[in-house]
């Protein structure tokens, strides 16, 4: 019958939308729990260090290659650009405040979320799946101040030292396409970097936007992964999740952000 | 993998990282320039500033002097009154003509201070009576389409 049809899909839309909203409510309270057992990720320093090494340490060399050629591109096409109007001078200026105020932080986060994000809830998923985490309630350990705190705090911390190596790497790149390979003037690259940007508006900003960046994907990364469904295709699809929707929350922060910071503001 | 290699990671990766921000504040940043160099503060006021910014370069002869500080308007003149942060090492002398220039067509405005020859210096505080006003180009044609009408209906 066409009505009964048509109820079902009404049901289906109605059922999707309470669990999208009270997911959401979930993800939020979740964020509240990680928050107030953050003090044991910091208590026990040593577990938030191995976090640090896993979505840090181990994210270095993407992070610095990616960094050196997206520079090198920087370089070679902003050089191409500016040239065309004459002002192949400013080729440090343009690289710089693309790499520090944008580039950095959104290719450093999108990174960091591909790399490091699916492997915290990859990680966290399984040990729900093979009922780590329960094992650990019934321990009377709590598996948020164990388990998900310190990689939440290990990602908030690594990701603006990423995005800042990000950004130094395409910087040198951006030096050795356009000083030694092209040959626009070592002082007139460095000078005009330095005229141009600004440590309070451009390099700070920069900064804030990375930390962002970090916490929200560590907090999906972690939520994810604590949400998943207990099987092999949650774990798997939970990860789909991070990297999808960390990139979309790394790059719709990014406008609010740049909106918030940048709006008006000039080349001043 | 055990605790003391993991710390030691830690530690090169931390410590790089906070390298990698101190590059970008002294290198790319330029947090240098912020460094508190002893300066003293001058007025002037300009009929029309154009496209002035704050921080825009003070320069006499091509050599940074000086930053813009602020710009507000006199409410009683209708003046842009700009005041100017000075580099304590070079002094200008009372009678000194400041002008508002664009470096090429489409580069940056900045203030061009050219030095007079009164023996009395500026001090802190004080104020360039003789200013040029910025050219607003668009001012500039409209007078010369002007000028060619009025001398074209002449004829």
């Amino acid at each position: 019958m066409p009505s009964s049809s048509l109820a079902r899909g009404v049901r289906r839309i109605g059922a999707g939308t309470i669990r999208a909203v009270s997911r959401a409510g979930f993800a939020a309270r979740f964020f509240l729990l990680v928050l107030r057992h953050s003090p044991s990720a910091f208590h026990r320093l040593q577990l938030t260090a191995r976090e640090i090494y896993f979505a840090g340490v181990l994210s270095l060399v993407v992070i610095m290659v990616s960094g050196l050629f997206v520079g090198m591109v920087l370089g070679l096409q902003g050089y191409d650009a500016l040239n065309k109007y004459g002002a192949g001078d400013s080729l440090g200026i343009f690289v710089g405040l693309s790499l520090v105020r944008e580039l950095g932080p959104v290719v450093a986060g999108l990174l960091f979320a591909s790399r490091a994000g699916s492997a915290i809830t990859a990680e966290i998923g399984l040990m729900k799946t093979t009922e780590q985490l329960s094992a650990m309630e019934m321990m009377a350990v709590d598996p948020l101040a164990r388990i998900v705190a310190p990689r939440f705090w290990g990602g908030v911390i690594a990701m603006p030292l990423l995005a800042a190596l990000f950004s130094v790497m395409g910087v040198f790149g951006a030096y050795l396409v356009g000083v030694r390979l092209i040959g626009v003037d070592n002082g007139t690259f460095w000078g005009n970097m330095q005229a141009g940007i600004g440590f309070w508006p451009d390099v700070t900003n920069g900064i804030i936007k990375s930390i962002v960046f970090g916490i929200a994907v560590s907090l999906i990364a972690v939520f994810e992964g604590y949400d998943a469904n207990p099987t092999a295709e949650g774990v798997s699809a939970a990860t789909t999740r991070t990297v999808v929707g960390g990139s979309l929350a790394i790059l719709a922060l990014d406008f609010v952000l740049t909106v918030f910071m940048f709006r008006g503001l000039g080349s001043g | 993998m055990n605790k003391a290699t993991i710390d030691l990671w830690v530690g090169i990766f931390v410590t790089i990282g906070l390298g990698a921000i101190v590059f970008l504040a002294l290198k790319v940043g330029n947090l240098t320039s912020i460094e508190t160099k002893p300066t003293y503060r001058l007025e002037a006021s300009f009929d029309n500033i154009g496209g002035l910014k704050l921080r825009a370069p003070v320069k006499a002869a091509g050599v940074i002097v000086g930053r813009v500080e602020s710009v507000k308007l006199d409410n009683k003149t209708y003046e842009a009154v700009v005041s100017l942060r000075m580099d304590n090492g070079y002094q200008f002398s009372k009678d000194t003509i400041a002008s508002i220039l664009t470096s090429g067509l489409l580069g940056e405005v900045y203030i061009g201070l050219e030095a007079g020859g009164d023996p009395v210096m500026l001090a802190d505080g004080g104020r360039i009576s003789k200013t040029q006003s910025a050219v607003v180009l668009e001012k500039l044609i409209g007078q010369f389409l002007f000028d060619k009408a009025s001398s074209g209906s002449a004829k």
